[in-house]
């Protein structure tokens, strides 16, 4: 799309639209550089909320949990909803199949947080009377983080999975490769970055979720979010602010690493032009 | 034997291409039915039993639990139950317009800006998502507060009193809801203006002139899949969002989400929160499909 | 079974009887062609005739309903295409986003575990060929229509197939371009001396480079010839408007080798088999006459209704006035300043029989 004129009232609104979603951040990075602890007032620069992040055991077992949770189901959400994008895709389906599998995928986008959660603490306590293994805990987080990620690892293979089209994997076979090298060679190099995009996506639907960890963790599995949110009603300490600073850079510097990865190819790609 | 066909320049049966297919969605088909269907179903099923002594379940199914939610109990009848699941309509109507009414100018505007511009705005928007809810509304708790610039520009303006705060209150709530959902909402009303096509624009300028006409038949008929896309992505959530209410609302500020917190919580009423949890799908599906019937014959 | 090419055989391509329908709709309905070695042959006909699944089905990406594809008198419709010493330059060309020109060119070789330094030397060579030779290191994304459509071309033809199928290869490229690749194709197919069949909707390209043209229509061969056959011979009414230009004239058969149009009796070369049917006239067949030259039969008079300029040649509206309604004809003049026709200008036209084509319908 090139340039337009926008009307200023839309570009005045677009400016509120980021200025809501990165107030609440601006404050967050100004606390955690603030000296005074409760006040709000500007009490000189300093870094002990950073250094003090070193002797709270509970940030960082919290942190590790909260890391963990995020990293293992977004390896199980990414390595099952490939495969069933990639099943989904090429398997010559009959209609009502391919309607069954359109409702698996678009049901789990559209199911409030919360109905996941406590239909997901119903049936544990319920599986709880047959095996230990369902004791509110990490198991049951994990599960219940991929439960809510699979579909959103899906929804992105699959759209790149029909962006590709089917030419690529004729070709392939037409230059002699067997099914497999044709899906090693040519199908999957393509996928890598879906596959990574839609990783990302969980990884992040993770760090966001409140919900589904309040109703299935235990108490050897609190996470930050549910620390934090526990810790609130005596009023945050600025410890967490500088946490959160860590976290919001480092997202920020990965985002814009990739980022700019795609601008050097696309100056690349415009100099060869 | 059934007839061989070509799948993928492969001389193969339909059938054993599907046995194939089965064996790759297999897991993640079993993982969903195990985890979301059946616990769904038995949800269900437990809206209709009792809640016993000391939180057991008593697995008599009767309706009980559907008349205590209209309100009728031992006492009479009380609105409340049926107040807090308005309230929770409106609060989450209201979040999806605003959401859409700040969302389509941030998508027009990243669509604005060059190639590479576009790609770090875009990413922008999803970075506040990478630190958690909690954070962030805890963050409005303080930044509402009564001595911060929010608060002193709604004074200056006379919108409340001296020593008042923003916070808590249902503005507040507003504020919340829509700061944490505005990137859900954006983002399929930021793939759709990518791929509008200006030539219908142009064409709608050329026959009516009309910036709002324009507008409306050139840019929204073209968008009604993004923007269908973005409402239920931004109303199924803030539907039964809890947090942000509980954080920013105050005590008595209940919407349907903390009410089935209470009962999985301090009230261990298992049941009768599986109950308003079966009412929250139902009232979510039934908006999407009133949504989509008013939407479809507005906009096609 | 090896599918590189080895031994000094005949690649002839032998097409028996295929039928293919999907679902209740009938695409191909009995297609039969033999195709020498060395031929290029296009497959020619409006979308829908059915002949890219033609294509589809000899490089094995289709199975034909019914009947079978012969390869050097081999039974080849079992095999899938990575079995079939067969190759196709896609419509898209469908050149692999992620590997540079390079490796897209030696996928092949690769896929058959051919030597590092063959697999090198016959790349080279063939980036020789279709002169490509400093776009070895660039990647798919960065190349233009026409590059891209080269590299397609030497990635099939590395692997020196027996058959090369090219799906409308030149469709997404700008005319100039296009024009200038239909010789450079010609030129390949000859210095390869490999079969070529070339599947089209574009009459001038089929024209262009072919030695054989197949048109097709509603899933059947409706002619199969050299380009100028079809073009001067055309079978029906399909191929007469469908290749070049024709003005069909509606006839009733008077007697032998005698028909009656709307503005007169024909006199023909041959006799037509129906009693009432269509005969074709090419646009620049028709002949105006000028005062003095005089012909014994099929000379009509005719008034100019319009004139348009095209380029070399003028392009003539004529009315022939008629029992009933009047007959309008379009007929080519070659541009000359000194031989100006006006609308109005009443003139004779002259229609030499040996041009007059009987049709079959």
């Amino acid at each position: 799309m090139s340039k337009r004129k926008l009307p200023i009232f839309a570009t005045v609104l677009a400016l509120i639209g980021f200025l809501l979603l990165y107030l609440p951040m601006f404050l967050v990075v100004q606390q955690s550089f603030n000296a005074s602890k409760h006040g709000l007032t500007w009490g000189g620069f300093t870094l002990d909320w950073y250094t003090g992040l070193f002797d709270n055991a509970m940030v960082q077992t919290t942190t590790i949990n909260t890391l963990v949770l995020a990293v293992v189901s977004t390896l199980v959400a990414t390595l099952l909803g490939t495969l069933l994008a990639i099943g989904i895709h090429r398997t010559p389906w009959g209609k009502k199949m391919r309607y069954f599998y359109d409702m698996s995928i678009n049901v789990p986008v559209v199911t409030p947080d919360i109905l996941m959660a406590i239909a997901l603490a119903v049936v544990f306590a319920l599986f709880r009377s047959w095996t230990s293994l369902f004791e509110p805990g990490m198991l049951t987080m994990i599960i219940a983080h991929v439960t809510l990620e699979i579909s959103f690892v899906v929804l992105v293979v699959q759209s790149r999975l029909v962006s590709i089209g089917k030419e690529q994997i004729e070709a392939a076979r037409d230059l002699y490769a067997s099914t497999a090298g044709a899906w090693c060679r040519v199908i999957l190099p393509q996928l890598s970055t879906a596959i990574i995009s839609g990783a990302l996506l969980a990884f992040t639907l993770s760090l966001d979720d409140f919900i589904l960890s309040f109703f299935t963790s235990g108490p050897e599995s609190q996470t930050l979010p549910l620390y934090i949110y526990g810790s609130l009603k005596r009023g945050i300490s600025p410890q967490i602010h500088a946490l959160s600073t860590i976290i919001f850079s480092l997202t920020l510097f990965i985002m814009l690493l990739l980022v700019l990865k795609g601008i050097r190819k696309e100056h690349k790609l415009a100099k060869s032009k | 034997m059934q007839q061989t066909e070509v799948f993928e320049g492969k001389l193969t049966t339909r059938s054993r291409m599907r046995k194939f297919g089965v064996l790759l969605t297999g897991p993640g088909i079993l993982w969903l039915l195990v985890f979301l269907l059946i616990p769904t179903v038995f949800l269900m099923v437990l809206a209709f039993a009792q809640r016993g002594s000391y939180g057991s379940i008593d697995w008599h199914f009767s309706l009980l639990n559907l008349k205590r939610l209209l309100g009728f109990s031992s006492f009479g009848w009380s609105p409340d139950n049926l107040l807090i699941l308005w309230r929770s309509v409106k609060i989450a109507a209201f979040t999806t317009v605003l959401c859409i009414f700040f969302g389509l100018p941030m998508a027009f505007w990243i669509a604005n800006h060059g190639k590479s511009m576009r790609a770090f705005l875009f990413a922008l928007i999803m970075v506040p998502s990478c630190t958690n809810l909690v954070i962030r509304t805890a963050a409005w708790m303080i930044l509402l507060g009564p001595d911060m610039f929010p608060a002193s520009i709604a004074r200056f303006l006379g919108l409340i009193a001296e020593g008042e705060s923003l916070y808590p209150g249902s503005f507040a709530v507003y504020v919340g809801m829509v700061s944490s959902m505005l990137p859900f909402a954006v983002l399929p009303l930021y793939t759709s203006v990518e791929r509008l096509d200006w030539g219908i624009v142009e064409a709608a300028r050329d026959l009516y002139a009309g910036p709002v006409r324009t507008f409306y038949h050139g840019i929204l008929s073209q968008m009604m899949p993004g923007i269908v896309a973005s409402v239920i992505l931004t109303l199924v959530p803030s539907f039964g969002m809890y947090v942000i209410s509980d954080l920013l609302g105050g005590s008595k500020y209940m919407l349907i989400g903390n009410l089935i917190q209470q009962q999985f919580g301090s009230a261990s009423d298992w049941p009768f929160g599986a109950m308003l949890g079966v009412v929250l799908i139902l009232t979510s599906v039934i908006s999407l499909v009133i949504f989509q019937r008013v939407g479809g014959k507005n906009f096609v | 079974m090896n599918p590189l090419p080895s031994s000094n055989q005949n690649f002839d391509l032998d097409i028996r009887n295929v039928h293919k329908s999907f679902g209740k709709k009938v695409v191909l309905d009995g297609i039969n062609v033999f195709i020498k070695d060395g031929e290029f042959v296009t497959l020619l006909g409006p979308s829908g005739c059915g002949k890219t699944t033609l294509l589809r089905i000899i490089a094995g990406f289709e199975k034909a309903d019914a009947g079978e594809i012969v390869l050097s008198g081999k039974v080849i419709s079992d095999r899938s295409p990575s079995k079939r010493p067969i190759n196709t330059v896609f419509q898209s060309y469908a050149l692999f986003p992620h590997l540079n020109i390079f490796n897209n060119i030696a996928f092949g070789l690769k896929s058959h575990k051919v030597p590092k330094d063959e697999i090198e030397r016959r790349v080279n060579k063939m980036m020789e060929i279709v002169n490509i030779t400093d776009l070895a290191k660039e990647m798919p994304a960065t190349l233009s229509g026409g590059q891209r459509q080269r590299v397609a071309l030497a990635r099939a033809l590395v692997n020196e197939p027996d058959i090369l199928l090219l799906d409308e290869p030149l469709s997404a490229l700008d005319a100039n371009l296009r024009k200038k690749l239909q010789v450079e194709l010609r030129e390949l197919q000859k210095k390869t001396d490999t079969t070529f069949i070339l599947v089209t909707h574009d009459q001038d390209e089929a024209i262009a480079v072919s030695d054989r043209i197949l048109v097709m229509y509603k899933g059947q061969i409706i002619q199969d010839g050299s380009p100028e056959d079809i073009y001067e011979h055309p079978v029906n009414r399909f191929v007469a408007t469908f290749i070049g230009e024709a003005n069909i004239l509606e006839c009733e058969r008077v007697s032998e080798k005698l028909a009656k149009t709307n503005f007169g009796n024909l006199v023909l070369e041959k006799d037509p088999t129906w009693e009432k049917g269509g005969i074709a006239i090419r646009m620049e067949d028709i002949h105006v006459c000028t005062p003095n030259e005089s012909f014994a039969e099929n000379v009509y008079p005719a008034k100019i209704l319009e004139r348009i300029f095209r380029g070399d040649y003028w392009e003539l509206i004529a009315e022939l006035p008629g029992v009933g309604a009047c007959e309008s004809l379009k007929l080519r003049v070659m541009t000359d300043p000194d031989e100006i026709y006006n609308p109005g200008d009443q003139v004779n036209l002259y229609i030499d029989p040996q041009y007059l084509q009987v049709l079959s319908d």
